[in-house]
């Protein structure tokens, strides 16, 4: 137990990451179920307007910052290492702090749902309610007079913290600590779009961070930073959000386009079609999404130029994400394709993702986006972006490195079955959603009624949901018999390329016995040029330093929700207790004797 | 604080990669704060507005001292490099020395315009000046305690020369937090 609270292993942490989002994952798909189940007929009334705020509200932030990302983050800590040839990751300690701010972000998020009667209120009353990109001025003291928002915000803020520690973290490791040989242009794409993302975290995440001190200066100081009586205009929340928003959307999809592109080329048995193209179209991606935030703005009338220029900008962006999927086609093409469960989800990914790209690239048109503008065709397009896109492409990266990570094979029927279940569940869920946002159906709305002559689309809708969630409830079904049942992984089942095959699984301690040295891109295969490499032996030949845990990490990231404490309750002394068990961790971190 | 003279496939110290990193975050963070203080610049509905309360001449003063300081900063690094921790230990001083006559400044500067009759909550000018201003104050008073840290260790004798990095390190944030300083001088005060 202690040895798992002050653990700084990359492997350990990165599988506390995938538990600890893997549990945010299910109850941001209860939300999911509860609010499919309020819609599945006409006028509902399974919940209240107001818990079903809160539900939605939760939802989204649940599933894009409490599940998504640290579902990413949980390969970006275990994989990335072993990708490069690492033992670690340059900051261990500072690794360890981004997953305790990281848990105790997301508990203090969720704990909104329990302590209404805290805060005089009742139960189900006091979750955030704003929506999960909560604009403003709906979100100013004057009109949410409640804690819901001050949850959200002050929650957001610790949760960025994470988020920009691991992300300088993870640019010095792939930068700095990559084995002799390994080039830049010979990294694995997986760890590519861990550094392109990690850069668009560490640019975005600031700007999140302005808006919310902006919103946060309001709420308990009484700024007029989106007051339009003050001659403020709330639109500058849309921008500072959304400039941070649009880049986050590929913080959240770019590492599904890396794991998928490990994961073909392992089971098509081909180097992966244009690896220089790839990488290159996700740096200009990254690049790019910088310059498309308005497109979120359309409906606020922004003027004809500006929207010509963000319309246009938004369609190029197509472009280098379309160049990448024609590379995994071809891929595919002609190789000696084995369908594993990993390769299944690899191509659900392609799939999904190509029709949530042409109903983004809907959006790009100004006039054909304001019809789009709140309506159902928007989650739909969401959903089949971040679950057709993002969460297919995670699981592939489960089931492809489960074995990896576990010693033990995830069952291949049960997974098929999963993958199914899920494949028809979500197009299910989502694809009727097109159709009930161009039939006029707002999202937001806690019900509708049966005149709009779409209560049909949305029982299909609710039905999906529901075969979504058993699909979820085989792949737990799956990990748990695995751990007793599953087939003994050795160093590697699939015949990969890639560094992280050559070792056990789970590796050591140490990782590799030797460091590796890298000669190509695809070091374990035989190609024209190269004979594979000879994988590091199974016993270290001299003992290696492994550094001791810490508590100080976690110690410090209590600091954070403490502190936060002291605007949610209005207590001024909070605040010092706060700032004294950050600095007490921050100075005995520093000064405690840790050899990497 | 240990030494790293581990291999890096950059030949850079990985702690300095990672604060170049923290500074380009950082750059984002400012030019949000700088952004918004432009973008509502003469909108405030209510006075005081900022050519009858910013007082150039005494806020010069305070520019210059933070400047000396970054001066006194690179003294420090070289003295501390060289292992003359006789200076390195004066100059380290020094540097917070000036740093916290900077935030001293600050301070007179805030009550004088809250008698002024500009508060956070006045108008547009207030919200976006104080908060600028206090977050790159707050930054002012991270660095100090930095620097006295390193002071401190410096007297009892666990700073030396072998620990530059740390120093050279310490320096990046210092002159970072100054240079943003010379931006805002020049968006807020100069430039009315």
């Amino acid at each position: 137990m202690k040895s798992w609270l002050t653990t700084t292993d990359h492997k350990r942490i990165g599988l506390l990451y995938f538990f600890t989002a893997f549990a945010f994952f299910l109850i941001g798909g209860i939300e999911a179920l509860v609010i499919r189940a309020q819609l599945a007929q006409p006028n509902g009334h399974l919940v209240t307007a107001e818990t079903y705020n809160q539900l939605f509200t939760m939802h989204g932030t649940t599933m894009v910052f409490l599940a998504l990302m640290p579902l990413s983050a949980s390969f970006f800590n275990y994989i990335v290492p072993l990708q490069i040839g690492a033992r670690d990751v340059a900051f261990p300690r500072l690794n360890a702090f981004s997953y305790w701010v990281f848990l105790l972000g997301g508990l203090f998020l969720n704990a909104s749902w329990l302590v209404g009667p805290l805060f005089h209120a009742g139960q189900l009353n006091v979750a955030p309610d704003g929506g999960w990109f909560g604009y403003a001025n709906l979100t100013e003291r004057q009109f949410s007079p409640g804690p819901n928002i001050d949850f959200w915000l002050l929650g957001l803020q610790i949760l960025g913290i994470s988020s920009l520690a691991a992300g300088f973290n993870f640019i010095v490791t792939i930068l700095n600590l990559r084995a002799p040989g390994m080039r830049m242009m010979r990294l694995p794409v997986f760890t590519w779009m861990t550094l392109v993302t990690q850069f668009l975290v560490i640019t975005a995440f600031p700007v999140i961070t302005v808006a919310l001190a902006f919103l946060m200066f309001d709420r308990f100081f009484g700024t007029h930073f989106y007051v339009s009586q003050a001659g403020a205009t709330p639109i500058l929340w849309q921008h500072l959000f959304w400039l941070f928003g649009h880049p986050e959307v590929y913080i959240l999809i770019l590492p599904a386009m890396g794991i998928v592109s490990d994961v073909l080329p392992t089971f098509a048995r081909k180097p992966l079609f244009g690896y220089t193209v790839v990488v290159y179209s996700g740096v200009l991606i990254g690049f790019m999404g910088w310059g498309v935030w308005s497109h979120h703005m359309f409906s606020v009338g922004l003027g004809p130029i500006a929207d010509s220029v963000f319309s246009a900008t938004t369609m190029l962006i197509a472009v280098p994400t379309g160049v990448k999927i024609f590379n995994w086609i071809a891929t595919l093409w002609g190789g000696d394709i084995r369908g594993t469960t990993a390769l299944h989800f690899a191509v659900g990914f392609i799939a999904m993702f190509i029709i949530g790209g042409l109903s983004g690239v809907t959006h790009a048109s100004p006039p054909a986006d304001l019809q789009q503008t709140d309506t159902y065709y928007v989650v739909a397009h969401i959903h089949y972006v971040l679950f057709g896109g993002t969460i297919m492409g995670l699981f592939a990266g489960i089931y492809y490195w489960w074995p990896k990570m576990t010693g033990r094979l995830l069952s291949e029927p049960l997974g098929k079955w999963h993958f199914w279940l899920q494949f028809v569940g979500m197009n299910l869920a989502f694809f009727p959603m097109h159709l009930i946002g161009l039939l006029g159906m707002p999202r937001r709305i806690y019900t509708y009624s049966p005149e709009l002559g779409v209560s049909d689309l949305n029982l299909v809708s609710t039905i999906g949901a529901f075969l979504i969630a058993l699909s979820i409830l085989l792949f737990i079904v799956n990990i748990v018999r695995t751990r007793t049942q599953g087939q003994r992984a050795g160093n590697d089942p699939w015949g990969g390329a890639t560094l992280e095959w050559s070792i056990p699984s789970p590796p050591p301690v140490y990782n590799f016995s030797v460091i590796p040295t890298v000669a190509n891109r695809l070091p374990r295969w035989k190609t024209e040029h190269h004979e594979p490499m000879r994988d590091p032996p199974a016993a270290p030949p001299a003992p290696i330093h492994v550094p001791g845990g810490s508590w100080w990490p976690m110690l410090a990231a209590f600091g954070l929700p403490i502190l936060a404490l002291a605007p949610l309750t209005h207590t001024l002394w909070i605040a010092f207790v706060g700032v004294a068990v950050l600095l007490a961790g921050i100075y005995l971190w520093a000064f405690e004797p840790f050899e990497v | 604080m240990t030494t790293h003279a581990t291999h890096t496939s950059l030949g850079l110290d990985s702690r300095k990669m990672a604060f170049w990193a923290f500074i380009g975050s950082e750059c984002l963070l400012f030019t949000s704060l700088i952004s918004t203080y432009l973008v509502y610049k003469g909108r405030s509905v209510v006075g005081p507005y900022p050519h009858e309360i910013l007082n150039i001449p005494f806020t010069s003063v305070s520019t210059f001292d933070l400047l000396m300081s970054s001066l006194m900063m690179v003294l420090a690094l070289a003295a501390v490099q060289r292992g003359d921790m006789k200076w390195g230990k004066i100059w380290l001083f020094s540097t917070a020395l000036l740093g916290l006559v900077f935030l001293g400044g600050q301070v007179v500067e805030f009550t004088e315009f809250v008698h002024k009759g500009l508060t956070l909550q006045t108008n547009l000018f207030g919200c976006t000046f104080f908060v600028l201003t206090g977050t790159h104050g707050a930054h002012v008073t991270v660095g100090v305690l930095w620097l006295l840290t390193l002071w401190v260790r410096a007297l009892q004798g666990k700073l030396t020369a072998a620990n530059a990095m740390t120093v050279e390190i310490t320096g990046l944030y210092w002159h970072f937090v100054d240079v943003v300083w010379i931006v805002i001088f020049t968006v807020v005060y100069l430039i009315q």
